[in-house]
């Protein structure tokens, strides 16, 4: 590629140093917050519980739980998969929030 | 007063034991009393960088483990005699470190010494935690590139929690040393920006080393970049983060080598 090539075809925002600072942004905003002890905890007490609440009905193991977050810039994904293997049910769930309430 | 310094990252070779020795070197050289403790026990790589690895008899550990005094481990700067290092262990491992006996040579080393600069190991672990424990004062070495940014950032975490001044509820203060910068990388959206960097760290920027061979070249002949090459590039950028760790006020700018394209040819026909 040309100087001029790169300098017409390629906008500010398209350059991976671009890229490479938004997904800083994104991680460290979470990981900052992990290190107090909150998103982390909050996914931990859910999937003990959900364990919980399950057991007291059918015989379930800690992987039939899967808790799934996928971090955005303003709002997280929050996925819950729950299978019950005896009867073969699944339930899935999830849920878009903004970031702040997570 | 003394100040110790620790020079940390927790990612491992950008530059931690480069920059401990040309700060150190730089420091030293305006008369003041310098020592640079190398905290990497079992991978010690200072002795090599200020080239006294021949003289290295007694380490860090002897004198923490009371096999030598501090007199016997100093050694002294034979370019300039007011700059001494401290080597680690090469055979030891990390668990001879103990906190007790760190703090013990910190404070001895305070009494001594005007500036105590120490080159963290590599990682978050005991090693790098007790670099870091006494310091006032952090220089956290970043490379402009994801992971380095992303341990830099765990590492101001730890010196905001877990540092002795921290513990007492004082502060402990922290700068930004980009160090293997590419200007026109950056400026071609190849390389995390120092201005993105500063950014996403949000903290005061001590310096801005850029990518240059001198640094190697420093090293093959075991001197800190700012005692081999004063002129060049990065030395220059060393000088001035030096100014700014001594307190003074004065604008960031980014060296960058000054030989141009003719000097270049002419030198090879020369050589
Ligand atoms: N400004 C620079 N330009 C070019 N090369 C550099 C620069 N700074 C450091 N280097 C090179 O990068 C390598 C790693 O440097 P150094 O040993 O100082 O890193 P470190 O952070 O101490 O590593 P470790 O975590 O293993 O202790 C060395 O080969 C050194 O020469
Ligand atoms: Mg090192």
């Amino acid at each position: 590629m040309s100087f001029l090539d790169s300098f017409f075809s390629r906008k500010r925002s398209d350059t991976s140093s671009n890229v490479a600072r938004d997904r800083l942004q994104i991680l460290l905003a979470h990981e900052r917050e992990a290190q107090e002890g909150g998103e982390s905890t909050l996914l931990r007490t859910l999937h003990a519980e959900i364990l919980e609440v399950l057991a007291r009905h059918v015989s379930i193991d800690e992987d039939n739980v899967q808790i799934k977050l996928d971090r955005g810039q303003k709002c997280s994904k929050l996925e819950i998969d729950i299978q019950v293997p005896q009867s073969g049910l699944r339930a899935q769930v999830s849920t878009m929030t903004p970031n702040e309430d997570l | 007063m003394a100040k110790i310094v620790v020079v940390t990252s927790g990612k491992g070779g950008v530059g931690k034991t480069t920059t401990t020795a040309a700060l150190g070197a730089a420091l030293a050289r305006s008369g003041q009393n310098v020592v640079v403790v190398d905290f990497d026990v079992g991978l010690r790589n200072l002795d090599l960088i200020m080239g006294v690895e021949r003289r290295v008899v007694f380490d860090l550990i002897n004198v923490i483990q009371d096999e030598a005094t501090l007199n016997q481990a100093l050694i002294r700067d034979k370019r300039c005699d007011t700059l001494s290092i401290l080597p680690a262990s090469q055979t030891r491992d990390k668990d001879a470190l103990t906190s007790d006996g760190v703090a013990r040579v910190m404070k001895e080393l305070r009494e001594r010494f005007d500036w105590i600069l120490c080159d963290s190991p590599a990682g978050i672990e005991r090693g790098a935690r007790l670099a870091m424990h006494h310091a006032d004062y952090a220089v956290i070495v970043t490379n402009p590139e994801v992971s380095s940014v992303r341990d830099s950032d765990r590492i101001i975490g730890m010196l905001d929690s877990q540092t002795a001044r921290a513990q007492k509820g004082e502060t402990i203060e922290k700068h930004l040393l980009v160090t293997r910068y590419d200007p026109s990388r950056a400026a071609r959206g190849e390389m995390l920006s120092v201005e993105d960097v500063v950014g996403i760290l949000s903290l005061p920027l001590l310096g801005v080393i850029p990518e240059s061979e001198d640094v190697l070249k420093a090293s093959n002949v075991g001197a800190p970049v700012t005692f081999a090459s004063p002129e060049s590039a990065p030395a220059i950028a060393y000088f001035e983060a030096v100014e700014r760790l001594e307190g003074k006020d004065i604008p960031v700018t980014i060296p960058t080598e000054k030989r141009g394209l003719f000097d270049r040819i002419f030198k090879k026909r020369g050589s």
